[in-house]
């Protein structure tokens, strides 16, 4: 199977219900979308990341009620450095949908999901943890793999393999 | 989550106890702070991180081939269910397709993988709640299952036998008809280690009613795999999002509406035996061809052909030199491990090297439901509700 190229304008990925729910939702919202290897992408605005979750949580047709994964990608020394993926799944329907936030690399900070889906947690500590962003509304935003006193974030980019010596 | 304990009336009643890390019924490192009342448990806060290993990080710095070693040791009882997510990953990535032999081997190894997995939880979860034979007999059928994976990988734990467009090599002569008599005396077993317990008046008593979950609350919280389906969500990416050919094997999904740890329990049960139904399905059907996907450029060449053709010796020094280059993208392949749903996030830059390799563990998910049954139970059922999850202690940490 050749690979496709992926369709990034918003225009051709209307039909999509997922991306038609958030736009009939809220235009503004949405920053960008990618079709790419049967894989459904959605970049959302920062401030709008809880409530497009709740919405897509509520959503009548194919309720993504199950947090699958969430986690981080640093692409420095570019900016927006950070952003923080998620991955949802909806049980009813088995359908998967990737959400992505851009943060900058200055003092990167997002709203807690976990009053969406409690399962995130364990994911947004292990975020914190490995990439230093944090999470406003966190019941408990504390390290969770790395020891409490560790300095740095292992999984940036600028952070050696081997670790500061 | 709260901070215990939270008032000082309550700080004169209530105790706060250490289980673990070293504990023989944490199944490895895993550390829960528990505060009791009496021998009730009130709040359970798990502590985890003893075995990370920063393995994420690593796979940055290596070729995408170098990094299939790296998933064994990540959930050490389930080698090949790693394998072969992140191969379909990367696979994904490079728009691959794999030869229908090693498709087959695949769902074949996979489940004796799953096999291999639920016998170690079901003597050692037994062995928790008082049950010492049953250890021994499963034991005895797991050491058949590692003596397959010696056979085809060299390796009874470590196998890494599935590589980037199929499989490292061909199974050797006298394995299918091994694996055939395995799958043959299996069920007998499976009917053996549910005589010991199935009915056994004193385990159903610790597990019955224990560690109870409700629908909602497993979905809440990201249970997965056994732990979802004993809480009566109809789930099974084997059937519901196939993946390397499982579209072509009938099987039954068993979902248990209870909740509780018995459920868990007979929904793995039920699944050995439709993964001994699987291995003989892919035995019966398994096809002839090739076991690596057509394309030099990606695909370690035969030995033979080294030997005899310049292409394949030059080929061979820049796989194992530069490695191969993947193409820019992302993917999130989800498959069923024996835990629930193991979830590869691989992101590639266009470079040899991928850019971010995450794991979605079903252990670090399940593991947050475990503070929601233990609530309000005894210390005694923590151990039988700790069993009934399956955590992999490897699988959490990374």
């Amino acid at each position: 199977m050749p690979l496709s190229p992926a369709i990034t304008e918003i225009e051709q990925l209307k039909a999509h219900p997922v991306l038609a729910r958030l736009l009939d939702w809220n235009v503004s919202i949405v920053e960008a979308a990618k079709f790419d290897r049967d894989e459904l992408t959605i970049w959302i605005a920062k401030e709008a990341i809880r409530g497009t979750c709740a919405v897509l949580r509520d959503n009548s047709n194919s309720p993504f009620n199950y947090l699958a994964d969430l986690t981080c990608l640093d692409w420095y020394p570019s900016e927006p450095r950070f952003e923080v993926v998620y991955h949802l799944l909806s049980i009813p329907t088995k359908e998967r949908v990737r959400l992505k936030v851009r943060l900058d690399g200055s003092s990167p900070a997002i709203e807690s999901v976990t009053s969406v889906w409690p399962s995130a947690n364990f994911y947004e500590r292990e975020v914190f943890d490995l990439f230093g962003v944090r999470f406003a509304g966190h019941p408990n935003l504390k390290r969770i793999l790395m020891p409490d006193d560790w300095e740095g974030h292992p999984l940036r980019k600028d952070y050696p393999v081997e670790g500061y010596r | 989550m709260t901070q215990f304990p939270a008032t000082v009336e309550e700080q004169d009643r209530t105790l706060v106890l250490n289980m673990g890390p070293q504990h023989p019924s944490t199944h490895g490192v895993l550390r829960l702070v528990l505060e009791i009342d009496g021998e009730t448990v009130l709040r359970v806060r798990p502590e985890v991180g003893y075995l990370h290993t920063g393995i994420e990080k690593t796979c940055e710095a290596k070729f995408y081939q170098q990094v299939v070693p790296l998933t064994d040791r990540i959930d050490y009882l389930c080698p090949m269910t790693n394998n072969l997510a992140y191969c379909l990953a990367v696979e994904k990535l490079l728009g691959l397709e794999i030869p229908p032999k090693a498709q087959w081997m695949r769902v074949l190894m996979n489940e004796l993988t799953r096999i291999n997995s639920h016998l170690v939880w079901l003597g050692t979860h037994a062995m928790d709640l008082g049950a010492m034979t049953v250890f021994l007999y499963c034991f005895r059928e797991r050491e058949d299952v590692l003596r397959f994976f010696e056979m085809v990988s060299g390796q009874r734990m470590m196998t890494s036998y599935f590589r980037i467009g199929g499989l490292a090599l061909e199974p050797p002569l006298g394995f299918f008809e091994k694996v055939r008599k395995f799958a043959d005396r299996f069920p007998g077993n499976v009917d053996e280690y549910e005589g010991l317990l199935t009915g056994n008046p004193i385990f159903m008593m610790r597990t019955k009613g224990v560690a109870y979950l409700s629908a909602d609350d497993a979905v809440a919280l990201g249970a997965c795999g056994p732990t979802l389906r004993g809480s009566g969500v109809d789930i099974d990416l084997r059937r519901d999002a196939p993946y390397t050919g499982y579209e072509h094997f009938k099987f039954k999904v068993p979902v248990r509406t209870e909740g509780d740890v018995f459920a868990r329990y007979l929904c793995r049960v039920q699944e050995l035996r439709e993964s001994i139904g699987m291995v003989q399905q892919a035995l019966a059907g398994m096809p002839e061809g090739p076991i690596k996907a057509d394309s030099p450029k990606v695909v370690l060449p035969d030995r033979e052909k080294m030997k005899t053709q310049m292409e394949a010796l030059i080929y061979h020094f820049k796989i194992i030199t530069e490695g191969f280059t993947v193409p820019a993208g992302e993917v999130y392949q989800a498959i069923e491990s024996p835990r629930g749903e193991m979830g590869y996030y691989v992101v590639s830059d266009g470079t040899a090297k991928p850019y971010r390799v995450h794991m979605r563990g079903p252990s670090y998910a399940n593991l947050q439901a475990l503070a929601k049954m233990c609530e309000g139970q005894l210390i005694a059922d923590v151990v039988a509700a700790i069993g009934s999850i399956d955590v992999v202690l490897g699988d959490i940490d990374r």
